[in-house]
Order: C-alpha cells, then structure tokens, then sequence
C-alpha cells in the first residue's frame, strides 16, 4: 500500500521516517523486536492519523522500550500496568489512538490482571505483546508462556509451570480482536497490524519473537523458510483452513475438534475442510484454534482468530457524559454547592 | 448546660446549650439514617453541630450480638462546638447488645430509651446478659425509658400492607419521632427526605412517614417524658450553609477545582472502605464532565488516573492506606513522569486491613515517606469535614500549579462525620490556571519554570510535541533516558527542591492563644482539630497558658513553624497513631515534642486532651 495516497481529511501524508525518533535503538543485534518496531513504523503513517494522535504505552522489559523508538507521544511506565495507563489516556482522550507495547511478563505475569480487564471492558486500545517466551531484561528467567519443565537461570531442574495460552486466554476474557503474527514475517504482521487499527475496541496481537540471547530458536518450528508452512496455518477470513509446503493439508472438524486431513490421499476433499470465520459469535473454534499448536502434528495458526463488534468502553464512556448532561443540562457549580437543604444565617 | 425552664402550656421546655445523642443499635435497624436525618434536621434548625457515625466492618453482623452494634452520635449546640461531644446526654438503645456496648458512655443521670420489646430471653442471651438489665436495678442512675417500639409500630402500621419483618424495619422512624418531639424539631425536613426517597414505593413511604408521626404523637399523648428540650441556633457567621460529610465536601472540592480549572474531571478509584462514597458521589455528577472509572485494582486506578493527567485531565484516586500501599510504586511513577494527580487517602485503622470502620491517622509516614528512593509528595490534611472540600481544590491547585502528585490525608472520623458547612462564594475560589505548552518551538519535556520549577504539561494530539515520559531516570531538560551519575544527583535535587518550593503557597501558622509565647502549645493535624481546639479554649477559659496551633500542610510544612515552636516552652502533639508528627517535629526543629497518643479507632475527647494539658501545665487555678 502506498503511505502517500491513504491520508483522509487532508492530513499531511507521512512516511516511515517520521515515526523514527533520535535515540539509539538499544535492543541486542538480531533481536526480533526490530522486525516489529520496523513493522509498525510503516504501518502508523498509512492509518491516516494525525502523528501526534497516536500515543504508545508500554511496561517493563525489552519489549516496553518500544516507545523511546517512535515519534509519538509514548509512556515508558511501570511493571505491567500499561493497560491502565493506556485505558487512563483513551477515556480522557477518545480521539487518540492507543497502543500497548508489552511482552508475555509484562502482560501476563505481573500485569495480567490489567489486561484481561481492559480486555473484557472492550477499551479501544490495541495491545503488541511480543512474545519471547523468557525474561529478557532480567537476563534469561522462564515466563509465564515458556513451555513446562524448562531450564533457565531460576529454574535449573526444569520449570514446573504449565505456560498460559495467550490467544485463550484473550479469548477468555471476551477479547473482540485476537490474532497472532510472527516477528519477521513482515507482510503478515502489518497486514494484522492494520486489521487491529481498524478495530473498534480492544485488539489483541500476540507476536512471536525471538530472544536471539536467552531463548534462540524458541519459534524455528513456525519461523524457519523449511519448517513453517508444515507447522504453520495463516487464518484468511472466509477461507479454508489450509497448509503445507504443497498446500496439500487442511483441517476439519471432527467432533468437537480439528483434525489434520491430507488433501493428497483418497480421503481427503477440499469440501470438507473448515472454513475460518473471523466474525463468528459463537467463539468456539478459535478457542479450539487457539489450542491447535499444543497438539503433535497439528499446525500453529497465524492470523486473526477472532474479530467482533461490540461497542467500546470509552465510547459508551463518553455518551454517557453526554447523555446525562443532556437530560440535566449542564452541571452548574453554584447550583451543585447550593444544593440539598441549605439554609441562612444573618447577619 | 442548663439555661433556663420555662412551661409552655402542658409542657415543660428547657432550654439547653448543647446536647449529644446516640442512636445505637443493630446494623440492619437503620441507626446510620436515622442520626442522618437528626443531623439534617438539626442543621435546619441553624445548631452547630457535629457527627460520629460508629458501624461494624460486617455488613449484618448475627442480629443481636455485640460485634453488629451500629452507632450514630450527634452534638448540637447553640454555641460553637468542634466535637460529637465525649459523653452523650441521650443513649436510644434499639436492643440489648446496643445497651451493653454504649453504656459505659452515657453520662450518669443522662436520658436512656430502650426498645423493651428486644429484651426476651433470646435477645439478652446474645448480648451476653444472663438478667435483665431493665429490671436489676443496674439502669437506676440514669434516666430510663422503657417504650414498646416494636409493638408501638406495629399498631401504627395496621393496615398499610407489609409484612411483620417490613413493619419492623420502620421502628427507627418511630424514634426518630420521639427524638423530635423530645428536642422540639419540626420533623419536616425527614418527612420531605422520606417522600423524596421512596418515591417509587408508596407503601414504604406511607410506612415510614407512618410511624415517624406514631413516634411524634405518642410522646406527645402519653407525657413520657415529663419535659421537653430547646436548643436554639448557633451564633455561626453570617451565610448560607449546609451540612456536609467530609467525603462530600472532598467531592464537591474536586468538581469545584475541574469547573474552575476548566480542566474535565478524572476518577480512577476501587472500593475501599471508608473511601468509597468519594466514587459514589463523583458518580453521580456526569453531566459536570466527570469521568468516574471503577477499575479491577489499586493499581489500575491510580495507573488510569495517570493516564488520564497524561491525557490533559485533573485527574484523582481515592482510597484508604491498603490502597495507597498497593499504590505506591505508580506514585512513584507519578513524582518521576512529573504529572499532576491527586491521591486522597481516607486513613482506618490498621496496619492490613485493620479496622475498615474506624478511624485513624497513622498513614502520615506513609504519605509522608513510603515510596521506594527519594520520591518527595507534598502532604496536606483537612481538620474538619467541611475543611475537605478547601484541602480538595488546594491540592488540585497545588497538583496542577507545580506538575506533580499531591497527597490528601482525611481519616474515617472526618469522612463519615459531618458538620454545617459555610458554602464558599464561587467567585472567591482561587483561580487555577492551566497552561498546556503547544508551541513547538524550543520544547524540551523537562524544561522547567524558572519560579516552580514545573516542567511543562504537553498533552498527546498537540501538533509537534510528541515526546516520550517514563520511569526511566530524564535528562534534565531534555527528558531522554540517562543514567550519567551527576544528571541523577541534580534530578535528585531539582524533584526535592521543586517541592520545597511549594511553602510558598502555604500560609504561615497562626497560632489559637498567645501568638507570642507561652508555657504550652498543643500542635495538630487532621481530625483531631476539633477535640485539641475545645480542650485549648476550655484550658484558656480556665486561665492556663495553652495555644494551639493547627497543621493543614505536612510537606512542605509552614514557613514560620520552627519559629512558632520555639516560642513555647513545652510542646504537646496528640496524634491517632505512635507519634509520627511529633517524631517529624523533633526531626525537623530539634523540639521536644511529646505525644499523646491515641490508637482506639477512636478520635480524641476533649476530656482526654484537656487532662494532659493538666498534666503538663498545672491542673485547675
């Protein structure tokens, strides 16, 4: 898409540079975080927002770096709780477009609480949780997405926590926008990235990225050119779900879940395959895509799992303001202070 | 306390100077609304008065026992009076439990009704009375009266169609009706209160307004009491008044500051008791622009209240010191990013949860110091209730004038309690104006003003200014992340000095008694205002050489205190916790302050204050 030609209402057109800032990107070389920062810097100036609309609020950790690196109104703040600063700045100012950066800690270790509430409230602000499956910051502890019995600094027998499953747990706490992309995967990722501006309501994207430092090769299976379109599945609305080198594998369901079917063999047909629907009221089967990866040899999807409508908090926020004070007029502080029973004492 | 008699027809009126009672009884009676409804009536009435709402943490205690007392104590005077009182005049005990739990305090010969149809065997076993207090002769030093409340307003309410239970629950309305007629207060006021509030129930309203005038005319018809009493109104300085409770007056503070600011208002609260009416009344003024957010924690409350100052509001959070604990690493936050907010915190007993009910005032280090490094807040603390609604705007004024958080300290006692309030002329309010940088030009985040030392307020969708704030220690001026060791020294100083600066906004003491010197100065803070300045005048009256001297700002604290307190030789500070202001004092001024300290989830009586005054200048001449 050509940046110079999507800017509604009369807004200087913007490129990627503008969105660059002065200050030394600090991530380590070969770290995923740069195929994001790279992404969104192309995306931002094809929305046809104003530059200094866009306000990007982030945690703790590598991740939460990411506003130093774009010229906009940022907010590096504390451990976990950009979702309520961000929640704080979208409904004093619903006119501003709002971004989380976060990572699997940040989100969903000690500021879960935050965002499943900012999900279920349906706040329109869109949520970047890069996903790195370690604690990178802090120099290589498991996080609440490493996989179980993993050997990190703090847990040299194996980690005995089960991960959380970032795409059910949004879908769990009634997120109206839920996908996942792939840090290098550059097209996709913007293509999701987009899909997320354009959502009216909370958006969630769980990112894959890799810890080159304390967690290599965590996503090869999805990442790597020779593996991933055996182990990958990339959602597409209104299409069926199908992967493989030779695109020669879908899923149906059976039951009540997936199954893989190979188109090659003579009971495998096309006709059968699930078709996805991103807009389904019924969350079922992105719960059940959602699980897919766990599985042995059944694909990772890719995509958007789920895209709803349903009015945002800060919208309701706002005419709620406006209808009250429609129906009672404008509150008058001198009426407000002179109210209930007052009396007079004279001179 | 008496004036003087006079009989007017049948009845006997005496006049009285100040008079205070106590509702007591189980939680699910009623009692909070019925000492309400005294108070707004009183109020009407043009009394000083004062207020000391007492209920459980649990919402319904088992019905009958000790731990469900609820308690409501009023005084009003035709004088000037700066507490509930110490003893009351008149106890109304609903059940047996009540009886035992405030007894201790009902002054000898004082006024006792009782509800004698609670006093069964079952009701007095719960309350732990193995004979009945009514007939063992212990009450014969008070004034007993024994009324069938529950049987008095059953009849009453034949054939209005509610069930037993339902009747039973209008019994307070029938002795509230008593009280009226005892003291002579029209009982309009809470017959308007009653149709407003049931308007969509006729048969609750017919109900109450019932047995509100069974209450009246019974004591009327039956001449049980043999006299009645008159307290006229109060010599209060001339205006329109109201009666306010201090998390009222906070509230209406804070949509006074937003209206004259002209900034929109921001709530970001979770319920906490005793803070949550602060939600439940700023809740209710959206057409003044307020934006009340109920968030899922602590954390995210204050994290959307800074927020939403990031985002160009006056923004605020509520809460008690649990919350403020949870709170404190945002706060931090808030003193690096340099934004304005607000944080009340309506201290209860403690340390964790504590006594949610009760008051206390042991949060000032809290406020004072508990944040992680060096992270200075200026601390300002209202006296009475009403004063809530003046510390309110002052710390938005503050909060906003110098770009940083600012602490509110009121305490359960002020926030439940209420007194008439002096409605403050709009016009007079302090103007506080707000300038949003939005020239481009030259804008550097952390380029302070030269006399505050605020950096300026650049708010996102401003055209050129975006720009990044974090936790992430600034470059002076120009905001970027820097860890170079003499950058965080000067950022050290410049937060702590642009703080201190703030004493310029304070005004200096002014000391109650001898402002030049003498053998005593009792030095306050908080809600112990009232107790500390009637014991003073009573002291003064008395002949002793004693001043008070009443703190609003605790950071930075006034100009001339350290003057001030060397100009007595003994200093006497009695606080609600350990001692935390006096050890403040001694660290500052290098003054030998001594406490008196309270920690009973009880504020101060002037009794108790005027006995260490005693104690430390002499007793009686």
């Amino acid at each position: 898409m050509n940046p110079a030609v999507t800017n509604p209402g009369g807004v200087p057109a913007l490129t990627k540079k503008d969105f660059a800032t002065d200050q030394e990107v600090r991530w380590c070389p070969g770290c995923g975080d740069y195929a994001i920062l790279n992404a969104v810097q192309q995306v931002f100036p094809e929305l046809g927002i104003p530059k200094e609309k866009f306000v990007i609020v982030s945690g703790i950790g590598c991740s939460s770096r990411f506003p130093y690196y774009m010229n906009t109104f940022g907010f590096h703040s504390i451990h976990g709780r950009a979702p309520a600063i961000a929640s704080g700045v979208k409904l004093a100012r619903p006119d501003l477009s709002v971004w989380v950066a976060t990572g699997d800690g940040d989100a969903l270790a000690i500021g879960g609480n935050h965002i499943i509430h900012m999900l279920r409230r349906n706040m329109d602000v869109k949520v970047l949780m890069f996903n790195n499956r370690i604690y990178g910051l802090t120099k290589g502890q498991y996080s609440p997405t490493s996989e179980q019995f993993k050997k990190t600094k703090s847990t040299p027998f194996g980690s005995l926590d089960r991960p959380f499953n970032p795409i059910a747990l949004a879908l769990g706490a009634e997120a109206t926008f839920v996908a996942r992309a792939i840090d290098i995967y550059a097209n996709h990722l913007k293509e999701v990235i987009r899909a997320a501006a354009r959502h009216k309501g909370s958006a969630f994207i769980e990112i894959y990225q890799n810890c080159n430092i304390f967690n290599d090769h965590a996503f090869d299976a999805v990442r790597e050119k020779d593996t991933r379109d055996e182990n990958a599945v990339t959602l597409e609305h209104g299409k069926p779900l199908v992967f493989g080198k030779n695109r020669d594998k879908g899923l149906r369901l059976n039951g009540l879940d997936f199954e893989v079917v190979d188109l090659s063999s003579a009971g495998g047909s096309a006709g059968d395959l699930f078709v996805h629907d991103e807009t389904a009221e019924n969350a079922g089967a992105a719960f059940l895509l959602a699980h897919l990866g766990d599985r042995p040899g059944a694909p990772t999807p890719i995509g958007v799992f789920r895209r709803v409508e349903r009015p945002a908090f800060d919208e309701m926020a706002a005419r709620q303001i406006r209808e009250v004070t429609e129906k009672l007029g404008p509150g008058e502080l001198e009426t407000l202070l002179n109210s209930g029973d007052v009396w007079e004492v004279g001179p | 306390m008496t004036v003087d008699t006079k009989s007017t027809g049948t009845r006997n009126v005496q006049r009285l100077e100040r008079v205070v009672i106590r509702f007591a009884g189980d939680s699910g009676d009623g009692i909070q609304l019925t000492g309400s409804q005294f108070t707004a009536t009183s109020a009407v009435a043009g009394n000083d008065l004062a207020t000391l709402p007492d209920y459980p943490a649990e919402i319904r205690a088992p019905a009958g026992t000790l731990p469900g007392v609820s308690g409501f104590q009023i005084s009003f005077a035709s004088t000037d009076i700066y507490t509930p009182g110490d003893a009351p005049d008149v106890l109304v005990a609903m059940n047996p439990a009540a009886l035992k739990v405030n007894l201790p305090d009902l002054r000898p010969n004082g006024v006792l009704i009782v509800n004698e149809d609670a006093f069964a065997e079952k009701d007095l076993d719960k309350a732990g009375y193995t004979v009945n207090p009514l007939e063992d002769g212990s009450l014969d030093k008070f004034q007993l009266f024994k009324v069938p409340l529950s049987k008095l307003t059953r009849t009453a309410l034949e054939g209005v169609g509610l069930a037993t239970r339902d009747v039973d629950r209008s019994k307070n309305f029938f002795a509230l009706g008593m009280m009226y007629w005892l003291y002579n207060r029209p009982p309009e006021t809470t017959k308007r209160w009653i149709r407003e509030n049931f308007k969509n129930n006729a048969v609750l309203a017919e109900a109450n307004l019932k047995a509100l005038q069974a209450g009246y005319s019974y004591s009327e018809a039956t001449e049980i009491f043999q006299q009645t009493y008159d307290v006229p109104p109060a010599p209060l300085a001339p205006g329109r008044y109201r009666n306010v409770s201090g998390n009222q007056a906070l509230a209406l503070g804070f949509i006074a500051a937003s209206k004259k600011s002209g900034l929109p208002l921001f709530q970001g609260s979770y319920p906490i008791t005793p803070a949550s009416d602060i939600l439940h009344e700023l809740s209710r003024y959206k057409n003044f622009g307020v934006t009340t957010f109920q968030a899922e924690d602590e954390i995210a409350a204050i994290g959307a209240t800074i927020g939403a100052s990031f985002a160009g509001s006056l923004a605020i959070t509520t809460t008690s010191g649990p919350g403020v604990a949870l709170k404190s690493e945002a706060i931090g936050l808030a003193t690096m990013v340099e934004l304005p907010l607000v944080i009340c915190n309506i201290q209860r007993g403690g340390p964790s949860t504590g006594l949610p009910t009760k008051t206390e005032q042991a949060d000032l280090f809290q406020a004072l110091y508990g944040r992680n490094s060096e992270a200075p807040v200026p601390v300002l603390a209202a006296a009475t209730p009403g004063d809530c609604f003046a510390i309110a705007y002052e710390a938005a004024r503050i909060a906003i004038k110098y770009m940083t958080p600012v602490f509110v300290l009121t305490d359960g006692y002020l926030a439940n309690g209420s007194e008439p309030w002096k409605l403050p002329g709009v016009e007079d309010l302090p103007e506080i104006p707000v300038r949003f940088r939005t020239d481009p030009e030259g804008f550097r985040p952390y380029q302070r003003d030269p006399g505050t030392l605020a950096r300026p307020w650049a708010v996102p969708g401003t055209p050129g200014l975006e720009h990044r704030v974090g936790g992430l220690e600034k470059q002076d001026g120009t905001g970027n992340v820097s860890y170079d060791p003499l950058n965080h020294e000067l950022m050290v100083k410049l937060r702590a000095e642009k703080i201190a600066r703030i004493v310029m906004e304070v005004p200096d003491v002014e000391v109650f008694g001898d402002p030049g010197g003498g053998d005593l100065l009792v030095v306050g803070w908080g809600s112990t205002y009232g107790a500390i300045h009637g014991a003073v005048r009573q002291k003064r009256s008395e002949g002793r050489s004693v001043s008070h001297v009443h703190l609003r700002h605790l950071n930075p604290m006034p100009g001339n205190l350290g003057d001030v307190l060397g100009r007595f030789r003994k200093v006497l500070v009695p606080e609600m916790n350990m001692g935390q202001l006096s050890f403040v004092l001694r660290g500052r001024y290098l003054v030998d302050a001594q406490g008196l300290n309270k920690i009973q989830g009880r504020p101060f009586t002037e009794a108790e204050i005027a006995a260490r005054i005693d104690a430390l200048v002499g007793g009686k001449k």
